[in-house]
């Protein structure tokens, strides 16, 4: 099938409107909160040396933190100072998504503006200034009628490097609950959907330059003193926030949310949650691609209503406990300490997503390998491929000491690579996850673990405070609890990370459904 | 000598930081009056305190010794913004708004001194035919003037708020010969109309020694001489007798040179 009829841009079409429209806000709020820090603090800092080199060197480290972690900080920053003006003034405010998408991208968006604004006030003639006070001006009048007009082309260049940096990291701002047009780059990269990483580049340079173009256009008509160009530009951009608040004004506030993380297994469960729901005459959108550590609180904070989580990773990440209890102990204790949070665990739908030492079949028959105790005396000549996290992990302590696991080497490598390295035998054994389509696909084994040392890590089903008590959405989940094996899902997500149209998460859980209604 | 001084230096010290520990005198201990109606020139080498003298009178640069008076007024006493608006400045070069029109630039101190709109169209009228501009310059941008053209934009930008004073730094020195001789005698003429009060530096004797009343010769920060052009020449210093001698001489040889085709 040619790139260009591929069905996937017709689906990625229908998310334009929301993706773009969710981008332009959240980056034009940002360049204008940006604009309005850094022009009077440019102003100000212009004539104080010392001032002026701190300013610079805060803005400059600022622009050294990649755009991805300054977003991630500011989440839990927030949060934090969330609970505290809850605490101390009764008003809390939501730490996800726009709020600290905006001031990360402000922060981010200063160092042009500041070092252009600065540099083009002190590059205008020294003669000017001077003439601008003979001839009577106060230094405000001198400012606004001379030194900023001159000043403005180098101010502007600024303002439009910042535009386009502010527009193309808005993208990032996906993993913590800001919808942007980095949704598509975040689902395209986790389900091999090149159609959708493509599209949402595309439009975030389509956007960007734009942007530039009708900034430059304002700024042409500044410079040429013509009102005509710069009140095109200017109403070029007012056209652009006007459109993007339409669609967002006709939205239904009152839909579910349903959160996903950021690997393809969630794209296909929140898909196949969202379907459920509006089959039970609900409404439901997605915020997909939530990082890890983001998703959980912000459905304690009601800004996600549904998501799944796996309990080993509820239990050792967000609970930090160390010793793992058997499987229907932890949940039970899980079940117990969420309730304290008012959070709901709806139930289990009936697959695990562990970590599990995974090698090719016919090798592990070869060598007599049925178990990781079996593994333990051939370690010693075998290597084992891990993702970034594992050997840092407290599951990985625990197995190297329930069956004296000592590998002759290890490695971390992308998650995605593991595989074909297992089955290539570049890797002997990797640390891989038991639901994944992969396993099936390259003929692996996943070994035992009878001494129990991995925590269990069964899907689950997390509801937010605000819809504890709600039935109609309980009635409309409770259908999937229970129905879903690990067949199933290796099953769906090997279909997921297909490279086509019928592997978009739409796709896969439709079909998903169709597998398990049909029991 | 016209009685009234519109501008009075009395005992005035400024220094500025050096490149050492010690600062540089850059004026001092000057006296000295311009009287109503006067035109002045100051003179002197680069360095010499000139520009800094005449800043000092609309308190560009705050004497650091001294007594400066405008129009019998101390300038300490003043709104230095105020005072600004009330004394006329030609600027090296012009020193025009690139970004603003002719008009604009002519008419900034009246529009700062709350001008109508129409009021200020009118003066900028007058002025254009003041300084022999025609009307149809009045929307074009300075970069599209010459030097001259400019220069004479400066000066009736100077002139916009009807002032007494008229303070001038260097204003002909960028110019072309026969530019320069045109505009020194249009702004003498105009001097003279408008009875304004004028100070002009100038490292250049002889356009001193053509235009002035009185000439103020500064070296190293201190008024090395005052007078006009005769009394300077039966001056005994030998700086203001060198300065003299450079457009005599030239002077001389010129008419050495150029034998005047019969009729003179």
């Amino acid at each position: 099938m040619s790139l260009f009829s591929d069905a996937r841009w017709g689906e990625a079409l229908t998310h334009l409107s929301d993706y773009l429209g969710n981008h332009v806000r959240v980056s034009v709020t940002a360049l204008a909160l940006g604009l309005v820090v850094s022009l009077p603090l440019a102003i100000a800092a212009r004539d104080r040396p010392l001032f002026r080199s701190v300013l610079l060197g805060v803005a400059s480290v600022v622009q050294t933190v990649p755009g991805l972690a300054l977003l991630a900080l500011f989440y839990p920053l927030l949060l934090a100072l969330a609970s505290v003006t809850l605490a101390w003034f009764g008003i809390g405010f939501s730490a996800f998504g726009f709020l600290p998408a905006v001031l990360a991208l402000a922060l981010y968006s200063m160092l042009p503006v500041l070092r252009n604004t600065i540099t083009g006030l002190n590059g205008v003639d020294g003669a000017l200034t001077e003439a601008a006070k003979g001839v009577g001006m106060t230094p405000r009048q001198s400012l606004f009628t001379v030194e900023l007009p001159l000043a403005l082309p180098v101010i502007m260049a600024g303002i439009r490097t910042s535009a386009v940096w502010v527009i193309g990291t808005a993208t990032l701002s996906t993993p913590i609950g800001q919808t942007s047009l980095g949704n598509y780059i975040f689902a395209g990269l986790q389900t091999q959907n090149w159609v959708f990483v493509l599209f949402g580049c595309l439009a975030a340079a389509v956007l960007a330059l734009a942007v530039d173009q009708l900034l430059a256009l304002i700024e042409n008509g500044l410079r040429n003193r013509s009102r005509v160009r710069a009140a095109l530009g200017g109403f070029g951009i007012v056209a652009l926030i006007a459109a993007t608040l339409v669609p967002n004004l006709a939205r239904p506030s009152s839909s579910y949310i349903v959160g996903a993380k950021t690997f393809t297994e969630q794209y296909v469960l929140s898909a196949l949650i969202a379907e459920r729901l509006r089959a039970g005459g609900l409404s439901a959108s997605s915020r997909e691609g939530l990082g890890s550590n983001v998703i959980f609180d912000a459905l304690a904070a009601n800004d996600v209503d549904v998501y799944v989580d796996y309990s080993g990773t509820l239990w050792v990440n967000q609970f930090h406990h160390r010793e793992t209890p058997p499987r229907e102990q932890l949940l039970g204790e899980l079940k117990t300490t969420l309730e304290k949070q008012n959070i709901t665990l709806l139930g289990e739908l009936g697959f695990e997503n562990a970590y599990a030492l995974v090698m090719p079949k016919k090798r592990a028959q070869a060598l007599g390998i049925h178990s990781i105790a079996d593994l333990a005396s051939h370690a010693a000549s075998l290597s084992i491929a891990g993702d970034y996290e594992f050997f840092s992990r407290p599951e990985w302590a625990a197995i190297k000491s329930a069956y004296g696991l000592a590998f002759r080497m290890q490695q971390t490598m992308q998650p995605d690579f593991m595989y074909a390295a297992v089955a290539s035998g570049e890797a002997d054994v990797i640390a891989g996850y038991t639901s994944d389509g992969l396993i099936a696909k390259y003929d692996l084994a996943v070994l035992a673990d009878p001494s129990q040392a991995i925590p269990p890590y069964d899907a689950i089903v997390l509801l937010s405070p605000r819809r504890a008590h709600d039935e109609a959405l309980q009635a409309a989940l409770k259908p999937l609890l229970g129905r879903i094996n690990i067949e199933d899902m290796r099953a769906a997500n090997l279909r997921a990370s297909g490279n086509d149209a019928a592997a978009s998460p739409d796709a896969v859980a439709r079909w998903l459904w169709d597998r398990i209604a049909k029991r | 000598m016209p009685s009234f001084p519109l501008i009075a230096y009395s005992h005035v010290g400024k220094s500025f930081a050096g490149r050492g520990s010690s600062p540089v005198m850059a004026v001092d201990d000057v006296s000295l009056e311009v009287g109503q109606g006067e035109f002045l020139a100051v003179v002197g080498g680069s360095g010499s305190g000139k520009t800094t003298l005449l800043r000092l009178a609309n308190r560009l640069i705050e004497a650091d010794h001294g007594t400066i008076t405008v129009e019998g007024e101390d300038v300490r006493g003043l709104d230095p913004v105020s005072l600004r608006r009330r004394i006329g400045y030609v600027f090296q070069s012009g020193a025009l708004f690139p970004h603003i029109g002719v008009a604009g630039n002519i008419g900034l101190t009246p529009k700062l001194l709350g001008w109508t709109a129409a009021e200020i169209a009118l003066r900028v009228n007058e002025l254009l035919e003041l300084v022999r501009l025609e009307p149809s310059y009045r929307d074009r941008l300075p970069h599209e003037l010459s030097g001259g053209q400019r220069q004479r934009v400066g000066v009736a930008r100077a002139l916009a708020a009807k002032p007494h004073i008229v303070l001038m730094d260097e204003p002909f020195g960028a110019l072309d010969p026969l530019t320069r001789d045109a505009l020194r005698d249009d702004y003498r003429a105009l001097h003279d109309r408008l009875a304004l009060t004028t100070v002009m530096i100038t490292h250049d004797m002889a356009e001193a020694l053509l235009l002035a009343d009185r000439i103020a010769v500064m070296q190293a920060g201190r008024l090395k001489a005052l007078g006009t052009p005769a009394e300077l020449s039966q001056s005994g210093d030998t700086y203001v007798a060198n300065l003299l001698r450079t457009p005599r001489r030239e002077a001389e040889r010129l008419n050495a040179l150029l034998p005047r085709d019969g009729a003179a």
